[in-house]
């Protein structure tokens, strides 16, 4: 009987692992960005006119305007399907969060879909302000001091949104307002996966806030994964 | 010499043919108060008196307006503003919205203070109505989307000491002198490195300079200058963070910066032992440029 009960409860396991991994079928799109050239040195900040921030950098953090990683990849680039996918009927229910720490951006690039959410936190000792410069969406400009409660806002337009601190001129950030929840971030290992794609033509493009934007083709026909690679020009300056 | 003022000629035909053309494409209307405003009339009072700053287009490109950085210095040291773009600083609404018909029909009227924006006084009540409906064919925000709900300014409470004090340390806690200044002259740490949404070089209002503030004169208009924040420029809202009755305290300290004004709030609290004291040590009291900025 108790084996009869063991048998069972393994024959349940498996089950559902394969529901599991069957799951949302489809095919993905996967790959690296990298650059080729010399990128622009970054800069040390110098936040010594804010010394509750600076004391939390021992050593002095860079601007992040290109961050790279080894072997040539890029970091922050989002890549995205921009077009063939089905645009989002809502918007994710599950807030993206912008998190103001040691006087940067927390994430740098904070993707969000259309209409979704976005949390704005101060976890700082200072007040901040945080200004997106949009220009298709309304722009606008909310003071943060240290200890309110986060605030909430959406974006109802795709747009990439510049995002400044007038306090801290060298806070900045994008918030990557997209059409579609089919996005990735690339980290320092500058590879991304886009999966659940069905089968299709789609647009992928790949946004980096220093380097433009590059687009490619990509057909899905089942449930394979399509290699993809974006090469970006660096500048030097 | 003929053919030259031949070609003159030919050129500001053209121009007139092409004035009506590019508005015919919409008609706007404005309301304020009992005043309609229609954009017809107001596109002739526009390419009489406006165009020169705000441009052809309305993008704030006037003849009298050349970018920081061109090979002239520009005439205008702040650029007039772009109406296609639809951002408005003086606004009763909260931040992110279109202002109403009347804050832009105020904004006609006042003009702006330390700016090439003068008061359109002279125009009558009907040309300035006409004016802003014009102004609003130049975005189409301005079709899809609404006037932001004015924000809600309660009655000011009486004028104390206490308010005055506790005006004090909320400027302090909300860091209003990062940008502003102690002495709100606007020359805190944060201000040289300043720019507006067109990444041209702004400054933080200064205080000593008078009794006149960007959006208005009036207490009220310095309460809605914090709730609403000046959107395309620096200046954020406080709307979230504040509570009516705290910002009222903020307005009335914020006179008191006002050295070049004898306000009611700078009286009160001049005949205190502390802010004779405060006032007192200011780095040059009473003179528009105390502390060495150039104005």
């Amino acid at each position: 009987m108790p084996t009869k009960i063991g048998y069972a409860a393994v024959l349940v396991v498996l089950a559902a692992s394969a529901i599991a991994f069957a799951g949302p079928s489809g095919g993905s799109v996967s790959g690296k960005v990298t650059y080729e050239g010399t990128p622009a040195k970054q800069k040390p900040i110098d936040m010594s006119k804010e010394p509750s921030c600076a004391q939390q950098h021992p050593t002095p953090i860079t601007t992040e305007t290109v961050v790279v990683g080894p072997g040539n990849t890029l970091q922050n680039v989002v890549v995205y399907i921009s077009a063939g996918g089905p645009d989002e009927a809502s918007a994710p229910a599950q807030a993206v969060t912008i998190t103001q720490k040691g006087c940067q951006y927390l994430p740098h690039v904070v993707p969000m879909v259309v209409n979704q959410e976005l949390k704005v936190v101060n976890a700082d000792q200072t007040s901040h302000n945080i200004h997106p410069l949009a220009k298709v969406n309304r722009e606008w400009n909310k003071s943060q001091p240290p200890g309110t409660p986060p605030f909430s806002e959406k974006f109802d337009k795709p747009e990439f949104i510049p995002v400044k601190c007038n306090v801290h001129p060298w806070m900045h950030s994008t918030f990557a307002v997209l059409k579609t929840s089919h996005y990735a971030v690339t980290a320092e290992t500058g590879s991304f996966t886009l999966p659940n794609l069905s089968p299709g033509k789609y647009t992928v493009k790949a946004w980096h806030e220093s380097y433009g934007e590059q687009t490619q083709e990509v057909t899905i026909t089942g449930s394979e994964t399509k290699a993809l690679s974006f090469v970006f020009k660096a500048k030097p300056y | 010499m003929r053919t030259t003022k031949l070609a003159k000629l030919c050129f500001s035909i053209a121009a007139v043919l092409t004035i009506p053309e590019m508005s015919s494409a919409q008609q706007m209307e404005s309301h304020i108060g009992k005043l309609n405003g229609h954009s017809d009339a107001g596109k002739q009072l526009f390419y009489r008196y406006c165009w020169g700053c705000h441009g052809f287009r309305g993008d704030g490109m006037g003849e009298n307006w050349l970018p920081t950085g061109s090979f002239m210095e520009p005439y205008l040291n702040i650029q007039p503003r772009n109406f296609t773009a639809a951002t408005f600083k003086c606004r009763s609404t909260p931040t992110g919205t279109l202002p109403t018909d009347e804050d832009l029909y105020n904004a006609i009227k006042r003009g702006f203070v330390l700016s090439n924006m003068p008061s359109w006084i002279t125009l009558t009540a009907q040309n300035r109505a006409d004016l802003i409906a014009f102004i609003k064919t130049f975005s189409a925000r301005w079709k899809n989307e609404k006037s932001g709900d004015p924000i809600n300014i309660p009655p000011e409470p009486k004028l104390t000491v206490e308010s005055i004090k506790h005006g004090q340390e909320l400027f302090q806690k909300l860091e209003c002198w990062k940008c502003h200044g102690q002495e709100g002259r606007g020359d805190g740490p944060s201000a040289s490195t300043l720019t507006d949404s067109n990444d041209q070089p702004i400054r933080p209002y200064n205080f000593s300079v008078g009794s006149r503030f960007k959006c208005g004169a009036t207490n009220q208009d310095l309460y809605k200058i914090f709730m609403t924040g000046l959107d395309g420029t620096p200046m954020p809202s406080f709307a979230d963070v504040i509570k009516p009755d705290d910002a009222w305290d903020l307005v009335h300290f914020l006179r008191t910066l006002q050295d070049a004004y004898k306000s009611p709030e700078l009286a009160l609290w001049v005949s205190t032992k502390e802010g004779a004291q405060q006032v007192a040590a200011r780095k040059v009291s009473g003179t528009p440029t105390g502390s060495g900025f150039k104005q």
